[in-house]
């Protein structure tokens, strides 16, 4: 990443299916992150892979079309008083220390193991992760799904009334997403965390949103879109610090912005039909299937390394293609919950006010 | 969500903004070779990513939100309740 010469013989061509591919790609992992805030990048960034672009080309050009389409779907959901910009902005800023603090560790990890080891650090922070925050985002969803206390207003978890009730002199700060202030030594690490997690594993909103719901006590529907902000904070500087080395090809961050764009205003669109458990729901559901696609994957890096008995080229190469076919899966699986549930509500609402229209008419 | 001409829905908006961001597009597809060689030079020519990047979304960004609009893809009309 230290070469400062021109990085644009490494850009691919682009011919009409390449353009296809990514602007569909961008458009069902832009309608995911309108809805939950984040996603989409897992995807992404090894569909530009398996394209023949080099990693990092892939990771500076998928960063350069996340912060305008964090920007776009913000903007929107500012508009349907969602949105904390705050907070959005305080832990955007502590994110961005993170993600600076995880690129060093992957370079230290990459220079130690090489490709294999990084791969499988990375691999083995997506397991752990999803299974721990993504297992307990589910369990919740599912519990509210249950329990049928979906129009139960969402209540503050008891570590963050506690966190809240913590009073640091010089520290404190309102945040109206919480209606309650908070000590920024609290905010600040998670923050952090958020960075750290989206330059390891490219998605930051699979700790931000949680963490800003169970550990601060925001609720869902104002979580996920405040990570917009952090996204756009944490994605302008990334894409500035990646194109000062030449690595973005913007031709590729735009195209797939082209179709996020269409998916971010839907996807903001749809959390206006929902009921905030489906956020949870949602984001639950693609962290439990990414889990498996990456769980997959660390038989063949381990066998990279030596530390098991090698795998069969053709097992390895299996599994890699099997690994992100269900990424795919998962993304396509986000979509399909968020316009089901979007094309309910939009149903719901008409026959609402068909009711409404014919009581008048008869009252 | 039908696509009928209704009143009030912001067709011609739409179709502006359209025109300007498939105009944009075109250029970027067309003047690839150029494009690549200046805006991967590093260093200072960073800014020239990041400007077009906000240029794409103010411009995409609006004709796409004008666009599900004119489809008739709107938000709930009940306000939501975020607290």
């Amino acid at each position: 990443m230290h070469e400062l010469a021109s990085q644009a013989a490494n850009f691919i061509n682009l011919d009409a299916m390449t353009i296809g591919y990514l602007f569909a790609v961008g458009f069902v992992g832009g309608l995911v992150s309108g809805f939950i805030g984040s996603g989409g990048a897992f995807v992404l960034t090894p569909a530009m892979m398996s394209l023949g672009v080099p990693a990092l080309v892939a990771v500076a050009s998928n960063m350069c079309h996340k912060f305008p389409k964090a920007l776009i779907g913000s903007l929107k959901r500012a508009k349907y008083g969602q949105v904390d910009v705050k907070l959005g902005i305080v832990l955007g800023i502590s994110a961005e220390g993170g993600v600076l603090y995880g690129a060093h560790i992957q370079e230290g990890i990459k220079a130690a193991y090489g490709d294999a080891g990084s791969n499988l650090y990375v691999s083995v922070a997506f397991v752990v992760i999803l299974a721990v925050v993504g297992g307990f985002v589910m369990l919740d969803a599912w519990k509210t799904y249950k329990g049928n206390t979906q129009d139960v207003k969402e209540v503050k978890t008891k570590l963050a009334a506690w966190l809240q009730s913590i009073n640091i002199p010089g520290t404190m700060v309102y945040f109206k997403s919480m209606d309650a202030r908070i000590s920024v030594l609290f905010t600040i690490p998670l923050g952090f965390a958020t960075g750290m997690l989206a330059a390891t594993i490219a998605v930051g909103g699979f700790i931000g949103v949680p963490s800003m719901i169970y550990v601060m006590g925001v609720p869902s529907m104002m979580a996920s879109a405040t990570e917009l902000v952090i996204a756009f904070v944490m994605g302008l500087g990334g894409s500035f610090k990646y194109a000062m080395h030449g690595l973005v090809d913007i031709r590729l961050a735009m195209i797939i912005l082209a179709g996020s764009l269409f998916g971010i205003q839907l996807g903001a669109i749809g959390t206006t039909y929902v009921k905030p458990f489906m956020i949870k729901l949602v984001m639950g559901v693609i962290m439990m299937i990414v889990l498996v696609s990456r769980g997959l994957m660390i038989p063949v890096y381990l066998s990279q390394l030596g530390l098991i008995a090698p795998l069969a080229e053709d097992t390895a190469k299996l599994m890699k293609n099997v690994s992100f076919a269900i990424m795919i899966i998962a993304l396509a699986v986000g979509a399909f919950i968020v316009l089901k549930a979007m094309w309910a509500g939009k149903k719901e609402e008409r026959r609402a006010m068909a009711a409404a229209q014919e009581g008048l008419i008869h009252g | 969500m039908g696509g009928e001409h209704v009143k009030g829905r912001p067709y011609i908006k739409a179709m502006i903004w359209g025109v300007v961001s498939v105009a944009l597009y075109v250029t970027l597809l067309t003047h690839q070779e150029e494009i690549n060689a200046n805006f991967a030079n590093g260093g200072m020519y960073a800014f020239l990513p990041i400007a077009v990047a906000f240029l794409f979304s103010i411009v995409h960004g609006s004709f796409t939100g004008h666009f599900w609009s004119a489809l008739g893809v709107e938000a709930s009309k009940k306000k939501m309740e975020v607290k």
